[in-house]
């Protein structure tokens, strides 16, 4: 084995060019392709890091005034939804939803502790608000708001890792008290977003925040998730219209009427995202299986000609004593070398070239408005790889095929061949 | 003396079209350390003979012994095994690996005899060196005059130990004076002992070798003792 490398690399030293045009076929094949997928990848994940860890199928409802005059009533009528519209989407809707949350939303107030203080939006929320924004909270780091706060309308509050920097620097902050606009509340968590560190928003429990804040019952906007059974466009349409009509005649508006209650889908979104992602993907595999064809052709034509080429110093090897297999053999494994070592030249530039990349393309944290159209263009190292195995097999039969025949023509033939 | 070929009625007919009956039943025994050249006009079937003895080609019916084993319907794995062992070849155009040096292409038929790199080489210098080549080890074909170049080529063909050694036309590319120079290597070579058969339509080639073998139109016209070195250049013994 070793003495047959030792010919092949001597083959190879020798024939330069020959060996370059095979090896840079295998190398921009591999090459393109990885570029190709990272690509196409970075459009996705940019696609996807826009919606973070929030929770995709979340559908969420607001109120404000009537713009269309409805059973007798006049435009400019407040409507309010309140905490009996969660009870009626439970109980209506129970079986396109996993949960309904209620929110209040307090605006903008003043947090201090000790001399720190910052200026945070806060919300009243229930315990399944976590899941629906995609915080998380580290260990050590307490809790989120409970059912035991909601019930007993305790004054806790959980604030972000960036408002607890402000307000306790290095200090545990989690059993300190601190005061919002004079009233006092415990903190028994703090929570972070990955993809959205400088977040400063609190969280109370709802109960709590319509007590102290005068809602009543009152919610500034209910949110819930839809389950398994809401799983395409057209399901996703005919609840919405019939969520709709319910809600409207419960609260006798007209259902056309977008400013008296509306809606954010945040399923319709990413279903719209995600068929553009998908036909990105199936496009760019398409171009990748193309360049990766023209890779193999490119590999298979130069094979063809080199072996054709060699068939007089088969001829003589022949003549010499080399069996048909041993000639077999120094082509095959010729063939498997090069394409074995420009793949992997291939393989590394691409995946080079994508991670740095992937270093112009940080992911955004300034803040939930921000886009990323562009994230993290890298490649499964499997596909990578799979894609430079497929070439070496291509480009082992591509060598193969000619071989064979080359080796078939009787030798005092391949002798004479010029 | 031990007889190194014995061939017994050899036919050999070509298909490709018409039908060619190329040897037309050839009998011959060449012994051990013979001097031999087989002559004949184009179309003779002196190299269909030729590649016949090398086991380059096959033919249809009669035996070939080479060495007392019977040489028929081998495989190409069986006969390039035999080729490696017993024959040695020598070419008109030399034959030699383009992208190989000197030294690499006396050692190859070593190689497929899966000699070690290092004795190979050392034992290709060796040979290359008896041929006066040494110097010329490590320069390319295309460094290499013509001359040097047969010479490469008779120290690959001696490289293996073989039996026999089968030249075609070896000096057909060679000048006059260089084709003396390689007939002289090869008299050399025949006087260690070796078997050595050369095809030629050259009578001053053939005048050098110790017997005549005339071939005419697929069978052998006669076989004439040549030791004197004799032969008119015509080869019309009996009008002389």
């Amino acid at each position: 084995m070793i003495s047959l490398l030792h010919e092949i690399l001597n083959t190879i030293r020798q024939n330069k060019m020959r060996t370059f045009l095979t090896g840079f076929a295998v190398a921009w094949g591999i090459f393109m392709l990885i570029v190709l997928l990272g690509s196409g990848n970075g459009l996705k994940n940019g696609f996807n890091s826009n919606f973070g860890d929030r929770l995709m199928n979340v559908v969420q409802v607001s109120s404000w005034r009537t713009s269309i005059p409805y059973g007798g009533f006049q435009t400019g009528r407040r409507i309010n939804l309140d905490d009996r519209d969660i009870k009626f989407t439970t109980d209506e809707f129970g079986n396109y939803i996993n949960f309904v949350i209620g929110n209040i939303n307090l605006g903008s107030k003043n947090i201090s502790y000790g001399t720190e203080y910052l200026s945070s939006s806060m919300s009243g929320v229930s315990p399944n608000r976590i899941i629906v924004d995609g915080a998380k909270i580290a260990q050590g780091n307490g809790r989120f708001i409970n059912e035991l706060d909601i019930r007993e309308k305790r004054k806790t509050i959980v604030i972000s890792q960036r408002a607890k920097e402000i307000l306790f620097k290095d200090q545990p902050a989690v059993g300190k008290t601190v005061n919002v606009s004079g009233i006092i509340y415990t903190v028994v968590g703090v929570y972070y977003m990955e993809d959205r560190q400088n977040v400063t928003t609190s969280y109370i429990p709802i109960s709590t925040a319509q007590i102290i804040y005068n809602r009543g019952i009152n919610l500034s906007n209910l949110a819930f998730t839809l389950n398994e059974n809401i799983s395409d466009k057209e399901t996703n349409d005919e609840f919405m219209t019939s969520y709709r009509n319910r809600i409207a005649q419960r609260h006798q508006v007209s259902p056309e009427d977008d400013n008296a209650i509306w809606y954010w889908n945040r399923f319709e979104d990413y279903l719209q995202m995600a068929t553009v992602s998908k036909y990105i993907n199936i496009a760019v595999w398409i171009i990748g299986i193309f360049t990766l064809l023209s890779g193999i052709v490119g590999v298979s034509n130069i094979m063809l000609i080199t072996v054709r080429e060699r068939t007089r110093e088969f001829g003589i090897r022949k003549s010499i004593g080399a069996s048909p297999w041993s000639i077999l053999k120094l082509v095959i494994v010729e063939s498997i070398f090069i394409t074995t070592v420009f793949g992997y030249i291939g393989l590394v530039c691409g995946v080079g070239i994508t991670e740095f990349a992937s270093q112009f393309f940080e992911p955004s944290s300034a803040g939930r408005d921000s886009f990323n159209a562009f994230l993290n263009p890298t490649v499964d190292i499997n596909v990578a790889i799979q894609a430079t195995l497929l070439l070496i097999i291509a480009g082992t039969v591509a060598g193969f095929f000619p071989a064979l025949k080359a080796v078939r023509i009787k030798t005092i033939e391949a002798l004479n061949n010029k | 003396m031990p007889t190194i070929i014995n061939l017994k009625n050899i036919n050999k007919t070509y298909y490709n079209g018409a039908p060619l009956h190329v040897l037309k039943g050839i009998n011959l025994e060449i012994y051990k350390g013979e001097f031999v050249s087989i002559m004949g006009a184009s179309g003779s079937g002196k190299s269909t003979l030729l590649n016949i003895l090398g086991i380059l080609d096959n033919y249809d019916t009669g035996e070939y012994y080479l060495n007392d084993v019977l040489i028929k319907n081998l495989s190409e794995t069986r006969a390039a095994y035999f080729r490696n062992k017993l024959i040695g070849f020598v070419f008109q155009s030399f034959n030699l690996i383009s992208f190989k040096n000197a030294m690499e292409n006396v050692a190859l038929p070593l190689y497929y005899q899966k000699t070690g790199r290092k004795t190979r080489n050392k034992i290709a210098l060796e040979y290359l060196d008896k041929l006066g080549l040494k110097e010329w080890a490590y320069h390319m074909p295309n460094e290499l005059s013509g001359g040097q170049k047969q010479r490469v080529a008779i120290a690959r063909a001696l490289i293996s130990k073989p039996q026999i050694i089968l030249a075609d036309e070896p000096t057909g590319a060679l000048d006059s004076k260089t084709s003396a120079e390689v007939l002289d290597v090869l008299k050399k070579v025949n006087e260690t002992g070796m078997t050595m058969i050369i095809v030629t339509h050259e009578s001053g080639i053939a005048n050098q070798t110790n017997k005549i073998i005339r071939l005419k139109d697929g069978i052998i016209e006669n076989i004439e003792d040549n030791s004197e070195h004799n032969f008119s250049s015509l080869g019309f013994q009996n009008i002389k």
